[in-house]
């Protein structure tokens, strides 16, 4: 092994020409590790989401047990929608965020962030997914198991057959990586504002209420199924759970992911073109 | 008395803190206004879809709505220094509220106060009104003092679960997220009539924590559904009032218990 000495060391090439993958996923692996040490958190979260989940199908169960004309979602689907909701909460809701980065921008540590050797862009993008996933991990694993041995109708029911569970999976996948995204954009904002309040209220509002957190996609009434099917965000949650259940059959689940793609494409591009905008207007003021 | 002037002291000075920053204000209490307007939303289209829930038509649902919103916006921005509590605690603060000759509960009351709910208050009040005018009840006197009674009873169960999750943190030291059941859950809950849940809710939120005391044995008075002796309905809210007494009991334990944590 060749051993450098500090002094006659060459300059590094700007790692975002070498392996910014690598930088990313170990960026990737020490959220991960931090988010895991929160085990206590994790146990009273997943107490309070059983709760909340309980609520919701108690809720859904008196609604559906008078209703006159057949529900567009059987009550057994609709369960699992919302089981699946509060197990993978931390990959889907807006208002989950990463304080440590809006006090980067607001105090002007930012700065730090800048002279890193890779680009602010995939270096926070990395950050945000890991924290969502390491959150998710800990919690959807026993919250489902839980769930699954419910009595039925309060159980989440199993997929329909294997293909359509893998599909549910790729969907889930990229509607993270789409919901990410979205959140970027949020960042972005606060460069501008220097507040994330307005941005994350605003996104947090209508993004829960299109995503089909406060009521699911598909018991809306046409007209607002439509501005929900326009916008990104039904295609992080509602899209994925929909699979799941097999209320979205195989070949339209295939063309959601298409569908899914081209949202990450364009907000990925979005948002790099408003982080770009954003850093070169940066003032940082000593301190 | 003291206490109730040291109380609107303290909420005077924090007003004008606050409005130093106008714009903030204004902001984030129009965002509480629209949180709460996205649920009542999806409880109109749910209503729009299944026509009523077991028998209850989507006004008297939103009377459940509003009365609870309101309380819960009252509670928040009056007992925010109870919700929190916790940071009061980490910091090491707390040690300077009990040298001061003064009650602890005024003071950990009149830490904080979150002006900006008057957003969501506005959104309860709002709804209250529409609902009123929709509502085919023949008002009296009686049935006025009632909702008024349950807005009140809805504050003080608010604040009585508050100022519990608070004392745990004499032990946790940090906040528990467990609180949120009774708080943010408890609220959800409440928005519609309790008889809607599994038995056993029911009665754990009549009899343990008496929402069903601030919304659904009242608001059976106010629709004339009452099933026996209609003042006991009337009356009901009291009991949530009452709620508040063994809270204030079990943070009178807490104190006692308090270790500092030095910081």
């Amino acid at each position: 092994m060749k051993t450098r000495l500090a002094g006659t060391r060459p300059m590094p090439a700007p790692a975002r020409a070498v392996r910014p993958l690598r930088a990313y996923a170990s960026v990737w692996k020490l959220r991960m590790l931090q988010g895991l040490q929160y085990r206590a958190a994790a146990l009273a979260g997943m107490a309070t989401q059983l709760f909340w989940g309980f609520m919701f199908v108690m809720i859904y169960d008196a609604f559906y047990s008078h209703a006159t004309v057949a529900p567009p979602m059987s009550l057994r689907e609709l369960v699992s929608y919302v089981w699946l909701q509060q197990a993978f909460l931390a990959l889907i809701m807006l208002w989950f965020r990463d304080n440590e980065l809006f006090r980067l921008i607001t105090t002007g540590n930012i700065a730090y962030e800048l002279c890193r050797p890779c680009g602010i862009y995939g270096f926070w993008y990395a950050k945000l997914l890991a924290m969502r996933l390491s959150v998710a991990l800990l919690r959807c694993f026993p919250l489902l198991l839980v769930v699954v041995f419910l009595p039925q109708p309060y159980g989440l029911m199993p997929p329909p057959d294997a293909a359509q569970f893998l599909l549910f999976l790729a969907a889930l996948l990229l509607g993270l990586l789409v919901l990410v995204a979205i959140s970027m954009l949020i960042y972005a904002s606060v460069f501008i504002t220097m507040s994330p309040a307005g941005s994350l209220l605003l996104f947090g509002v209508s993004g829960e209420f299109f995503m089909g957190a406060i009521i699911p996609v598909p018991l809306m009434p046409e007209w607002l199924q439509r501005v929900a099917n326009a916008l990104p965000f039904r295609w992080c949650a509602d899209f994925p759970f929909r699979v799941y259940s097999g209320h979205v059959s195989a070949e339209e689940a295939l063309a959601g992911l298409l569908v899914q793609a081209f949202w990450l494409a364009v907000l990925v591009a979005l948002g790099k073109r408003a982080f770009d905008r954003a850093l070169a207007r940066v003032t940082v003021q000593g301190g | 008395m003291s206490g109730f002037r040291l109380y609107f002291k303290y909420m005077q000075m924090l007003f004008k803190a606050e409005m130093q920053y106008r714009t903030s204000f204004w902001l984030l209490s129009v965002g509480q206004f629209f949180v709460p307007f996205a649920v009542f939303a999806g409880l109109y289209f749910l209503f729009e879809r299944f026509g009523q829930l077991r028998g209850w038509s989507f006004y008297e649902t939103a009377l459940c709505f509003a009365v609870i919103q309101m309380a819960f916006a009252l509670s928040e921005c009056f007992a925010r220094g109870f919700d929190s509590f916790s940071s009061l605690i980490v910091n090491g603060d707390f040690d300077r509220l009990l040298v001061r000759p003064r009650s602890t509960f005024v003071q950990v009351l009149g830490s904080q106060f979150e002006f900006t709910r008057v957003g969501r208050l506005v959104q309860g009040a709002v709804v209250l009104g529409w609902v009123l005018a929709r509502l085919p009840v023949a008002w009296d006197v009686g049935k006025m003092v009632t909702l008024a009674l349950m807005i009140v009873s809805g504050v003080f169960i608010f604040t009585g679960i508050f100022i519990l999750a608070a004392t745990l943190c004499f032990w946790t030291v940090q906040g528990l997220e467990l609180a949120n059941i009774f708080t943010d859950g408890g609220r959800e809950m409440a928005q519609f009539p309790l008889d809607i849940y599994k038995k056993w809710v029911t009665r754990f939120f009549t009899f343990v924590i008496p929402f069903g005391c601030a919304n659904y044995l009242p608001l059976l008075y106010i629709l004339d559904r009452t099933d026996g002796p209609a003042a006991l309905y009337m009356l009901s809210p009291l009991a949530g009032i009452a709620f508040l007494f063994p809270c204030l009991l079990v943070w009178r334990i807490g104190v006692r218990h308090y270790r500092s944590t030095g910081s």
